[in-house]
């Protein structure tokens, strides 16, 4: 189908771009990024935006850069740099190669061309990789609004299924990635190649020594947002890199014990738990192969 | 509010056009219904199926999730622009030469997508072809035709470029 008509905008800054969105919050404006998850959502007429404020014209929403804040050494990427160029990008590979490898996993070439990192964060689809990836790598998002900007971290940023900490006027400018030193993993089930995943998990392990120091896990399909596996990381600290096979599988089954996602056409509730698991073993095992430069 | 209509100025095969739209009409109506272009099919309508791909400054895009106030300022590429005075490209040549196509339907956007491969990696493998071209979708063949035009085709214009040059 054709999307519904709405009134449209291009304003050339951020302040303008937050002013229409106040101005016009009667016709339940929406922030056009890439367009890849909205514009279809329109064309089904499931989004009925009055009005759309389109940040391509907007400077300074783009680009990658290595930056150094309190969260230490981080990686700072504009809202509107493409998926495209995340994944071409040299700084991304070294300083986020989860990043790199979740995007990897996105869709085809010509959504990677137009989609954007903000828009993929701010649209919140309760199966989309990034939010997974936001959560694990702790990071945080600045949003700018009528008040000026502010950082919200990444776990309190989704509130559910296309739901998020944004108010209706702000607008997703930043992701600050910390710098991981450790090794990453992500892996996700698609019933068909690059399609939504049903399950995706985001994994890092960093080793102190020959025990795993700290591991960070995501997982995506089991809850109306990205959770944190936190049973499944205290359950990993500590123990020997060397036994990561045994460790990983029960990590893995404390991380889903009390799970109960709702089922859906892709996916049983029980079949998403099993998935989640099984992802989350494979993705602690990878993870931490790599932290130890055995992958 | 702002105006109904906007005015956007962008370059279509190497034509400028200026034109006054909708912001909901989408890049691919307006190719079709505005400047008559139908070489640009349309699939599914929400970005799944690559039928209505188009080079948007020389990156392939779903032209039915984009809006054509989107491609204000852009250079597009169709497969209307692929010949040139009526002689098929090499990759049009191979298609039809390998039976790349049977109802041709995924035709143009498998052609658009093909001229990103090839601009990307000159000389890719089967198996390279085979995942790039994963985007979009062909009810007829079972890919292995389209496979063997494209790389077919990389290994012409890798002949023609070395003789030009």
């Amino acid at each position: 189908m054709k999307p519904p008509p709405f009134a449209y905008a291009a304003p050339a800054t951020l302040d303008e771009a937050v002013g229409l969105l106040t101005e016009h919050a009667e016709a339940e404006p929406r922030v056009l990024a890439g367009g890849q998850s909205l514009i279809p959502l329109m064309n089904f007429r499931l989004a009925k935006p009055g009005f759309l404020v389109d940040l391509r014209n907007v400077a300074g929403l783009t680009g990658i850069r290595r930056a150094e804040d309190e969260q230490g050494d981080v990686l700072a990427i504009g809202a509107m740099t493409t998926l495209a160029e995340l994944e071409r990008s040299p700084e991304v590979a070294v300083a986020a190669p989860l990043l790199a490898e979740a995007v990897g996993l996105i869709a085809h070439t010509p959504v990677r061309n137009r989609g954007t990192i903000g828009g993929s964060l701010a649209h919140a689809d309760p199966a989309a990789d990034l939010p997974a990836v936001a959560l694990a790598s702790d990071a945080e998002l600045v949003a700018a609004g009528p008040g000026g900007s502010r950082r919200i971290p990444a776990a309190e940023f989704g509130r559910g299924p296309f739901s998020t900490a944004l108010t209706p006027e702000e607008i997703l400018t930043e992701v600050r990635l910390p710098v991981w030193p450790g090794g990453h993993a992500y892996v996700k089930f698609s019933r068909i190649h690059a399609n939504f995943g049903v399950v995706g998990v985001a994994a890092l392990a960093e080793l102190d020594g020959d025990r795993i120091g700290r591991a960070a896990l995501a997982v995506t399909g089991v809850a109306p947002t990205a959770i944190r596996a936190t049973a499944a990381e205290q359950a990993l600290a500590g123990t020997e890199a060397a036994d990561v096979a045994a460790t990983a599988a029960t990590a893995a089954r404390a991380a889903v014990a009390g799970l109960t996602p709702a089922g859906d056409l892709h996916a049983s509730g029980p079949t998403r738990v099993d998935l989640a698991r099984t992802y989350l073993r494979r993705g602690i095992e990878l993870a931490v192969a790599r932290a130890r430069n055995e992958r | 509010m702002p105006p109904r209509t906007c005015t956007i100025s962008l370059t279509v095969n190497g034509q400028p056009h200026v034109a006054e739209v909708e912001p909901r009409r989408l890049l691919v109506d307006f190719l079709r219904e505005d400047l008559g272009l139908t070489g640009t099919h349309i699939g599914c309508e929400h970005g799944v199926c690559g039928t209505c791909t188009v080079l948007l400054d020389g990156a392939s895009a779903h032209s039915c999730i984009v809006l054509a106030v989107q491609a204000d300022g852009a250079d597009i590429s169709t497969v209307e622009g692929l010949a040139r005075d009526g002689e098929l490209n090499p990759l049009q040549d191979e298609f039809a030469a390998k039976q790349g196509l049977q109802c041709g339907y995924c035709t143009p956007g498998m052609l658009m997508r093909a001229t990103e491969i090839l601009a990307g990696n000159p000389d890719p493998t089967p198996g390279q072809v085979r995942e790039a071209i994963a985007s979009n979708l062909c009810r007829c063949t079972g890919y292995q035709f389209i496979t063997e035009a494209v790389v077919g085709a990389a290994a012409r214009m890798r002949t023609e470029k070395e003789v030009a040059s």
